[in-house]
């Protein structure tokens, strides 16, 4: 399972190094997210990101997609009309436990990240013997 | 000359700007995408050359082949499907916000294009086109000569 983190705890949880990027746009990706079988799969939509500007990392168990945009304006054109704009994307998660970080697949391809998180095999309740004084 | 009417679209309307701030607005607490408020998908910007325009529309998802452009004369109909989801008996679903379905945008070009002279590229889930003004469609340049 993963479970969103608000985009205020985002922003302190993705830079911690304490450096402010100046204002450029940043969306929150829309995504869908399911289990199949043994496995939570997460989809992020990134239209305009290029494989090169894709940015997973996984700290503890917070889950930061950011994708960074190269902006497109055709040379001698001048904008006419604008529906959409363009930014970066951002969208944090945090993992629950039985997530077997270490089997984490992603892949991108044509704009959208897909993310395989397997779980990890049922932790076996651990017996502890008490010893008798 | 005193103005007595209001058009809506004139620059005198005096709500103009209170509804451009409104939807200002909407778009900054949206936090994404305007593409479902406005109604019409996909979203697509405009620029302008001298003799052409460039149109794009993000379209994450899809591959070139689900897209299908059409052009007559000064219409650009786009028109495309996104892959069904996964389905399955042991699917359970969490977030489900990504569009799906299929989609069909015309749209009228201020100008003829030249069917023949389409450049059309689809990367990283953006949609580019290129579109080029006929030649005998174009404006012309006169001389003006001094005696």
């Amino acid at each position: 399972m993963a479970q969103e983190l608000k985009p205020q705890a985002a922003g302190t949880v993705a830079r911690s190094n304490g450096e402010t990027e100046p204002a450029t746009l940043t969306f929150t990706p829309a995504v869908d997210i399911f289990e199949k079988g043994d496995t939570t799969v997460i989809i992020a939509d990134m239209p305009g990101v290029a494989s090169d500007g894709v940015d997973v990392t996984l700290e503890r168990q917070v889950l930061t997609l950011r994708g960074t945009v190269k902006p497109q304006a055709p040379e001698g054109y001048r904008r006419l009309s604008s529906e959409y704009r363009e930014g970066d994307y951002l969208r944090v998660f945090t993992l629950s436990d039985n997530i077997d970080q270490a089997k984490i697949n992603a892949e991108f391809r044509n704009g959208v990240l897909r993310l395989e998180l397997p779980h990890a095999a049922e932790a076996k309740p651990k017996k502890i013997s008490v010893k008798a004084a | 000359m005193l103005q007595t009417t209001y058009l809506p679209w004139s620059y005198n309307d005096p709500f103009a700007d209170m509804r451009r701030l409104q939807g200002a607005m909407n778009r900054l607490f949206d936090g994404g995408r305007s593409s479902e408020r406005s109604g019409a998908y996909p979203s697509v910007n405009f620029w302008v050359g001298q003799d052409s325009v460039v149109m794009s529309a993000e379209l994450p998802g899809l591959t070139d082949q689900d897209i299908e452009l059409t052009v007559k004369d000064t219409m650009i109909s786009l028109r495309g499907t996104y892959p069904e989801p996964e389905t399955g008996d042991d699917i359970r679903w969490h977030r489900r916000e990504r569009p799906a379905g299929s989609f069909l945008r015309s749209i009228e070009l201020p100008f003829r294009i030249d069917p023949d002279h389409i450049d059309a590229r689809f990367e990283n889930g953006v949609l580019t086109v290129e579109m080029q003004r006929p030649e005998d469609d174009r404006p012309k340049h006169i001389q003006i000569k001094s005696s």
